[in-house]
């Protein structure tokens, strides 16, 4: 490899880790605080008092275990399409990737599309065997007709890794958030958002937290429709004629309409690709979203909005990161620092959807998308919450420790008791990192995703062969693999532990096409090398799973305990 | 399941049953590797020919053939995701509820 190579490989690798970490919504890095933004937070008030209140109405509905962790079941195919939704369009990828496409045009748009592109490969091959299969976590189905304590044991601590790095960036999102949205202080950020999203989940449960994403999703879907709509307005509907303005008046001009820094190293791009693509079918607080509704044609429905919701709010983001472009740069002194274009955007290059919205809809609207951003966290965090609280009560506690034993009720208080504690960690966690470089966590969460959980529900379900020992070894290789790579790439060598540029051992953005080839690999050789008598019962279950996979012949049926 | 005990062994001889997973399945991982066709197929061509994406649409426009590709992708997932979810709410899951019946459910 010659130095020229290396030096571009170690480019795109920063790029890469830049864009994932905007959309992430983790690396706003050290942002400036603003003054302070009343409407904004009153609009937020309201925001809060509203889903309290529905967090009220839930709390009549939350008696048993089940109503804790899927609403009974009686959530439709379309409010969890919704759900689903929330959940995905986080403040990150709607500030990050239309600040992705206001800074880089193109780039953005490819950006994107990865995260587009799991769906649906969650749809074709997981959702209705989700539903099947499992009742509470994901782990009730990767352990469906294995030896329950070592695999729930993998799936819990699975579901714990991804919940706690997909936490800790939110955490840290919402503090540099708070600064410039409200112009409020990092820390009332972390506290409120911590306090907020325990009281949805303690007393709501699913119910709660599934209402709130859907309110929110609503909000944000409404809010981005019309920021698009009064962009391409300004052009009589012509795409064409908004892409000639933003060439004339962006400082790279016509760069912006052709793919830049983005991807150069094929390796790199195919595994941050796998990462996105395999990483959303195996992320838990998505997976536990598929047990809320009562039936596998629910489930489908489900992701068949969920996509067509997210893909239509892609869209959106890249029309609006357009629009910011025409719109900003011809009035520097309203959004630029000092009003200066060089000087970069008030807020940092993130801010250009929230700038927007005082372009075209004033200080009210600009108020209510700054709500909505914010809002947006809080609802994402609570469900990390319930599902982190979910793979403690459920699986480890209920399961591994009571063999299966616990009643409903004790899992109910298990539950509350992990996510008060989680509630805790979360606010912990939030101050300890609010100066560290949190920008790969998000990669990481789906790389472990990718790597770990869904190799292990992939081949459980599909693969007859599979054993106990087979997916928990290779479950926990996919994990450790993941970890370490991503460890010895650039994001954290050089980025976190400060080592010199270009000395990072692994050179790839992401470790998803070695550690999920691996995990997959592992499985199937521990699984073909087990002649144990377990493993044989364990494979002459298969068919019977399989029918109850494929017709959902005694599947949970949710609401009915 | 003890009550559902001889539906399984039902079902596990059913030749519809066996054809049902094999159609469904078969259709399953046809859409998904057209999906990781369209996908990678893209991302490979920007990481191979950045010029040809960089191409105008047409003489005269300021838009570049990668844009429409690119929007084009998104729209494709899509309609690709609610295809899937059509048949399988309908056809598959009409065969798998007479698999059922005749099993007795």
């Amino acid at each position: 490899m010659n130095a020229n190579y290396k030096h571009i490989l170690g480019g795109l690798a920063a790029l890469l880790a830049a864009g994932a970490a905007c959309a992430a919504g983790a690396d706003l890095g050290q942002t400036q605080q603003q003054a302070t933004n009343w409407t904004a937070i009153a609009m937020f008030g309201a925001f809060v008092l509203f889903t309290l209140f529905i967090t009220k109405w839930a709390a009549g509905k939350t008696k048993t275990a089940a109503d804790f962790y899927t609403a009974g079941g009686g959530i439709t195919g379309f409010q969890n399409g919704l759900a689903i939704a929330g959940d995905y369009m986080s403040a990150a990828s709607f500030l990050g990737i239309s600040g992705l496409v206001f800074a880089n045009g193109f780039d953005g748009l490819i950006f994107s599309i990865g995260w587009l592109v799991g769906w649906p490969v969650i749809t074709f091959l997981m959702a209705e065997r989700l539903r099947n299969l499992g009742k509470f976590t994901f782990a009730d189905v990767a352990a469906y007709r294995f030896s329950q304590t070592p695999v729930r044991s993998f799936a819990a601590t699975g579901s714990l890794v991804v919940v706690a790095f997909y936490m800790i960036a939110q955490m840290v999102g919402a503090g540099q958030l708070i600064k410039v949205l409200f112009g409020l202080e990092y820390h009332y950020a972390v506290i409120m958002v911590g306090i907020i999203m325990m009281m949805y989940v303690l007393f709501g449960g699913m119910t709660a937290t599934t209402w709130v994403q859907i309110i929110k999703a609503c909000m944000l879907l409404v809010g981005a429709t019309f920021m698009a709509v009064s962009v391409l307005l300004q052009f009589g509907f012509s795409p064409e004629a908004l892409f000639a303005k933003a060439v004339e008046v962006h400082t790279k001009h016509d760069a912006i309409m052709s793919p830049g820094a983005l991807i150069k190293d094929p390796i790199s791009a195919i595994s941050v690709g796998m990462a996105l693509m395999f990483g959303t079918a195996g992320l838990p607080h998505i997976l536990m979203r598929f047990f809320t509704v009562p039936s596998a044609k629910e489930a489908r429905k489900s992701v068949g909005w969920a996509t067509t919701w997210i893909g239509y709010f892609y869209i959106l983001t890249f029309i609006i990161g357009f629009g910011a472009i025409v719109n900003l740069v011809q009035n520097p002194t309203d959004y630029y620092v000092g009003g200066e274009i060089a000087k970069g955007l008030k807020g940092g290059g993130n801010m250009a959807a929230v700038h927007l919205s005082k372009a075209v809809g004033g200080d009210i609207f600009l108020g209510f998308i700054s709500a909505v951003a914010f809002a947006t966290i809080l609802a994402v965090v609570a469900g990390l919450t319930l599902s982190g609280a979910s793979a403690v009560s459920h699986d480890l506690y209920a399961t591994v420790f009571k063999h299966g034993k616990a009643t409903s009720e004790d899992e109910l208080r298990v539950s509350k008791i992990t996510t008060v504690c989680l509630g805790i960690l979360a606010v912990v966690l939030g101050i300890l990192f609010e100066k560290e470089n949190v920008a790969y966590m998000v990669m990481l969460a789906f790389a472990i995703a990718c790597s770990a959980n869904f190799p292990v529900l992939f081949m459980s379900v599909l693969w007859k062969n599979s054993t106990t020992r087979g997916v928990t070894v290779g479950g926990f290789v996919g994990l450790f693999a993941a970890v370490t790579l991503t460890v010895l790439s650039a994001n954290v060598w050089e980025a976190v532990l400060h080592n010199p540029k270009g000395s990072a051992p692994f050179p790839y953005s992401s470790p998803a096409i070695f550690s999920m080839t691996l995990a997959f690999f592992t499985i199937w050789l521990v699984s073909v090398l087990d002649n144990s008598e377990q493993a044989k019962k364990e494979r002459a279950l298969f068919p019977d799973q399989l029918i109850r996979s494929e017709t959902g012949l005694g599947a949970s049926t949710s609401s009915a305990h | 399941m003890s009550q559902h005990t001889d539906s399984y062994a039902q079902i596990r001889d059913n030749p519809k049953f066996k054809s049902l997973i094999a159609k469904r399945n078969s259709y399953a991982f046809m859409m998904t590797a057209l999906m990781m066709i369209v996908y990678y197929g893209y991302i490979l061509l920007i990481a191979f020919n950045k010029e040809w994406l960089a191409t105008k649409i047409g003489e005269g426009y300021v838009t570049s053939i990668g844009i429409p590709m690119g929007l084009g992708v998104i729209v494709f997932t899509i309609v690709l995701t609610n295809i899937y979810v059509r048949r399988a709410n309908t056809e598959f899951d009409d065969e798998a509820a007479q698999v059922l019946k005749e099993a007795g459910q």
